[in-house]
């Protein structure tokens, strides 16, 4: 049977990102877990994320769980969502945290005096809601799911990648934004597939299907 | 570019959806799972329930729902009514509400925005304000703007103005704010735009317009008049005089982004 750890630093609401992949790999195990050793027995592991990315870091180290997590995205399939996708990266303007490095680039607040769309009306921070994704690359986890869908975002903070090689997925609001990485065993996302209803369902099950 | 929203709302009771107007003559209107589900399949962007159980033995009904809504609709849930601490805040993100609305509690404590959007983000709270005109002679000395906080379901004022008040959330760390016209709600006459626009103009995060929802062309008016970023509605939806599609199609065709 395969695992799916579901890791929780003990922030958000995982119950959403759980439930999502129940419903779409009833033969799967997930578990939701902080253990370090249940991340490295997994055959699969998601990083979900809400809140802020210094909470996440901190949490993290409290917990242990960074080697498990940085083996984790080094050799398994590895799906990081909204923080799970920023703390990938080397650095975040939020509160100047150091994030896991794995990717090169670092997280980026959506500019103030930047935040108007093409008519020139202000665009809102947090950028919450659907939008759409423009896929970059052809990626195992785009499987079924057509270019320019809309999936839900909530977020004040995006990635800003230094290699324009990873960028898998590009959504507007105020500036073109990097909303999907793919790296060899690494596929993370800004957005929330877990509450991106049919679309998103794919995408989750697009990935417990993937065999990087 | 990023949709406008539309929100079903459903006041649960006891774990049963009902709708008052004016908060008094609830009427029975079905059962939340199968409604959320239905609105789920219409295309609604977000779901919010707004708990108004008056029995404190039913208080944990609400939680039950929500745990099944989680596990059948995959589009964000909104939980609201009766939360005055950090701890109802984490029972219901547990149950697997995505964002949880504050009201009272966050006129009677405003440091519970702050450190609920401390434990858990921004992006889960959301800070309900019930606004009313103020009486431009009597009770008008906390209401710069001309609209005045309540609470308790718009009987008990509270002296503050609502824009100020909306300010303050935000900087406290809501994430989004639900405004509902006291005047309006339940009245089907529309949003009370001028309240809308003053409050989606004061803050940065989004504003959800709610309160008076009669037909789809006040939906239309709460985005374009009132500049709101979602807008929230009950009766409409629940007695099928309209379905969430169909008003998804009037708004773009009025020139709204939505999500079809």
């Amino acid at each position: 049977m395969t695992t799916i750890a579901v890791i929780d630093y003990g922030m958000g609401n995982l119950r959403s990102v759980s439930k999502a992949l129940e419903h779409v790999a009833p033969q799967a195990r997930v578990q939701v877990t902080s253990d370090p050793a249940a991340v490295a027995a997994a055959d699969r592991v998601v990083f979900p994320g809400q809140g802020a990315m210094p909470d996440c870091m901190r949490e993290m180290e409290a917990r242990g769980l960074r080697p498990a997590v940085l083996a984790a995205a080094q050799a398994k399939p590895f799906l990081g969502i909204c923080i799970g996708l920023q703390m990938l990266f080397e650095s975040s303007d939020e509160g100047g945290v150091r994030g896991l490095g794995v990717l090169a680039g670092r997280v980026r607040r959506f500019a103030r005096e930047a935040m108007h769309d093409k008519e020139g009306r202000r665009l809102k921070v947090p950028h919450m809601g659907w939008n759409q994704v423009r896929q970059r690359t052809a990626h195992p986890l785009w499987s079924g799911i057509d270019d320019d869908t809309r999936f839900y975002f909530v977020h004040s903070y995006y990635a800003e990648v230094e290699d324009q090689r990873i960028e898998s997925g590009v959504s507007d609001y105020g500036l073109p934004f990097t909303c999907a990485v793919a790296r060899d065993n690494i596929f993370a996302v800004q957005f929330h597939p877990e509450k991106s209803h049919t679309a998103g369902l794919r995408m989750l099950l697009n990935f417990v299907d993937w065999n990087p | 570019m990023l949709a406008k929203r539309i929100i079903p709302c459903l006041d649960v009771a006891s774990g049963r959806v009902v709708k008052g107007v004016n908060f008094v003559d609830l009427r029975d209107a079905g059962d939340p799972v199968e409604i959320a589900r239905r609105y789920d399949e219409q295309g609604a962007d977000e779901i919010t329930f707004l708990d108004i159980t008056a029995s404190s033995d039913d208080r944990d009904l609400i939680l039950h729902v929500i745990e099944e809504v989680a596990a059948q609709v995959f589009i964000p849930l909104t939980v609201g009514g009766g939360v005055r601490r950090v701890e109802d805040v984490r029972r219901l993100l547990n149950a697997g509400a995505d964002k949880v609305s504050i009201n009272t509690a966050a006129v009677h404590n405003p440091q519970l925005i702050a450190d609920a959007s401390g434990r858990y983000g921004a992006q889960c709270i959301v800070v309900a304000i019930d606004a009313k005109c103020a009486d431009s002679g009597a009770d008008a000395k906390g209401a710069a703007s001309g609209w005045e906080v309540f609470t308790h379901g718009g009987r008990r004022p509270t002296g503050l103005d609502a824009v100020a008040w909306a300010r303050r959330m935000q900087q406290l760390g809501a994430g989004e704010i639900l405004l509902t016209s006291m005047d309006r709600d339940g009245t089907r006459e529309g949003f009370d735009l001028a309240l809308t626009r003053a409050v989606a103009d004061a803050v940065d995060v989004p504003v959800i317009a709610s309160g008076g929802v009669g037909n789809l062309a006040h939906l239309a008016q709460g985005i374009i008049e009132g500049g709101a970023d979602a807008v929230l509605a009950a009766s409409i939806f629940h007695f099928g005089e309209y379905t969430v599609r169909q008003a998804k199609e009037y708004m773009a065709s009025r020139g709204i982004e939505v999500r079809l």
